[in-house]
């Protein structure tokens, strides 16, 4: 069995090298769909994450909590839902949605919003309101002492971009529901990884293996630079 | 060294992707600083610094960008003409599926896609119109879609066999023997603890095979598995034939998703009981039906289906597998029953798959297509 782990890391490593279509295809396809979905939910997510965060208002700690426990959703519960609603015979199935990148796209922004409202109303909650006041008793204009408020923070929500990335790219139930793992079409790497290596296809999967944890290395230290640039 | 050459579709994707990351990227870090500051701005109380009108510009601005990212997300991408068909996961597993789309998408401008499941779960997505045609091998679940009025134009394309497979030291010592012999042995020894049996438990036509099977030495796989040498996979062909291989136990498969898991190394489970008539496996294509399931795909369904039953398509399945195991996993059945070339297969298949005395009785066709003699 061993000789057949070697043989498989053997072939991965050549697939990667020699930039293999179908592995460039399926990985291409995998940060474009995450990406999306994260910048998607961001547009709502963290104009709505800094109201939760900083609003006062009856029922703020509720929905904060409410938020915080949709953290835990599994992912393919979420993928069940919209599958039913993608399907041809649910609600939104006019769109003919089901089976393409856009629904997966749907479903992981669906699947990442409690996160990045929850980890940006935290670390907005965490940036204390003198820091302002300081700006301004400074000299410093409005704008300029909002975007040092914003300095303190940014962070906070950087981190929280990259954890909802991580989940969106990461996650399966959503994937393979709504999606269904189609060859040039749908297949995405976590996919790819569960279901290829089902068939036999074992070298593809731990190449692929070894390029989404390369992927998620690679976007982390690049948010990381970025945090660095934004403060220093 | 692969080069990776867009397609036409996948070119005008890469097209539009990089004209909204373009957009999105020189809108997004400025929107969503702005953004930010406001709301900080109202919550930190000093609403009355910043104008009004900058406040509805930047919350307009969001509403944009949103609205864009939801409308490329969402957009239907009205070029392609798809064609979603349910698969069993014995055909797929194997691989003579890829090589069937990659020849039919060369020659025809509809875009083949295949879900894999098993055939309970197949016929459950046709119904509810999330599939535009079925390609199965359980003809008693066939039969119930065509009479429900789901499905018209059944043609069975394809047949090889089921296999009883188990470890190479046989335990239950059934090589050879024949298949309800072997059945009778594997739950005999199976229950003085000296055999296991892995099933398919998902509802496809390997599982249903199965169940004849159980039926036809008077059992019920409900009392089965609830003893202890029973193991219920419930899930695809290729999946199950790995827990069997790691429980060293045995299983039913169809020959073309074994010796293809074989060939990877992976299995060592060897092939104990491999002929009879009530081990035949015939695969056939439904069209969904149109007029009961809206939208679905009917066109190029017949299309897809008039490939497969053409010389081709039938060569192309007939072919697959010669080369690297010496036989074709899968053999075509149209010219076998149009020919008579093999009397005593043709009345298999006709005992196990068809339906008074025809593969699709009239009632159940539609339109004009020329399949049936």
């Amino acid at each position: 069995m061993t000789s057949v782990i070697l043989q498989g890391l053997g072939k991965a490593f050549t697939l990667i090298l020699t930039g293999d279509r179908g592995l460039i295809d399926i990985t291409f396809r995998a940060i474009t769909v995450s990406g999306l979905a994260t910048i998607l939910a961001s547009c709502w997510s963290i104009p709505l994450g800094v109201s939760l965060g900083l609003g006062r208002f009856r029922g703020r700690r509720l929905l904060k909590g409410v938020f915080n426990s949709l953290m835990g959703v599994p992912a393919v519960a979420i993928g069940l839902l919209f599958y039913l609603i993608l399907s041809r015979s649910g609600p939104l199935g006019g769109l003919q949605l089901l089976y393409t990148p856009a629904a997966i796209v749907l479903g992981q922004s669906a699947l990442i919003t409690p996160i990045l409202v929850s980890l940006v109303a935290a670390t907005v909650e965490t940036v204390d309101p003198e820091v302002k006041r300081l700006a301004l008793t400074l000299g410093a204009s409005e704008m300029a002492a909002n975007l040092t408020v914003l300095g303190e923070s940014m962070g906070g929500i950087l981190l929280s971009i990259s954890a909802s990335f991580n989940r969106a790219i990461a996650e399966l139930g959503v994937a393979l529901m709504v999606g269904g793992n189609i060859r040039g079409a749908t297949r995405v790497l976590t996919t790819v990884i569960a279901l290829e290596t089902g068939r036999g296809a074992i070298p593809l999967g731990i190449a692929l293996t070894v390029v989404l944890l390369g992927i998620v290395g690679v976007v982390n230290a690049l948010i990381h630079i970025v945090q660095r640039w934004i403060q220093g | 060294m692969a080069f990776w050459y867009p397609s036409y579709w996948e070119f005008h994707q890469l097209k539009l992707l990089c004209t909204a990351v373009h957009i999105g990227l020189n809108s997004c870090y400025s929107c969503i600083r702005k953004l930010i500051t406001i709301c900080m701005v109202k919550h930190i109380g000093l609403k009355g610094s910043v104008g009004l009108k900058s406040n509805y510009t930047i919350v307009a601005a969001a509403l944009i960008m949103t609205t864009f990212f939801a409308a490329y997300v969402a957009w239907p991408r009205a070029e392609t003409r798809r064609l979603i068909v349910s698969t069993t996961t014995s055909l797929y597993d194997s691989g003579v599926i890829d090589v069937i789309e990659d020849a039919f998408e060369e020659e025809n401008r509809v875009d083949l896609h295949f879900i894999s499941v098993g055939t309970g779960l197949a016929i459950a997505h046709a119904k509810r119109g999330d599939a535009d045609m079925i390609l199965v091998h359980a003809p008693g679940m066939e039969l119930e879609f065509l009479e429900e009025g789901y499905g018209v134009n059944r043609k069975i394309i394809a047949y090889n066999y089921f296999t009883i497979v188990g470890p190479p030291k046989d335990p239950a010592g059934i090589r050879g023997m024949d298949p309800i012999g072997a059945m009778e042995t594997l739950v005999e020894m199976g229950r003085k603890e000296e055999a296991t049996w892995v099933s398919r438990g998902d509802d496809s036509g390997t599982h249903s095979k199965e169940m004849e099977l159980w039926n036809l030495i008077g059992l019920e796989a409900s009392e089965l598995f609830e003893e202890p040498w029973y193991f219920e996979a419930g899930t695809g062909m290729g999946k199950t034939l790995q827990i069997a291989e790691e429980k060293q136990g045995y299983t039913l498969a169809d020959m073309g998703t074994y010796l293809k898991y074989g060939e990877s190394g992976l299995l060592s489970l060897e092939v104990m009981v491999e002929s009879g008539p009530s081990l035949i496996n015939v695969y056939s294509v439904i069209a969904v039906n149109p007029d009961t399931v809206r939208d679905a795909e009917f066109e190029g369904s017949m299309t897809f289906i008039e490939f497969l039953a053409s010389e081709e398509g039938q060569t192309l399945i007939g072919e697959y597998g010669l080369e690297s195991y010496g036989m074709s996993l899968f053999k075509p059945a149209v010219e076998l029953m149009e020919a008579e070339s093999d009397p005593e297969v043709t009345q298999w298949i006709e005992e196990a798959a068809f339906f008074m005395g025809s593969e699709c009785p009239p009632e159940y066709r539609r339109g004009d297509t020329g399949l049936y003699g």
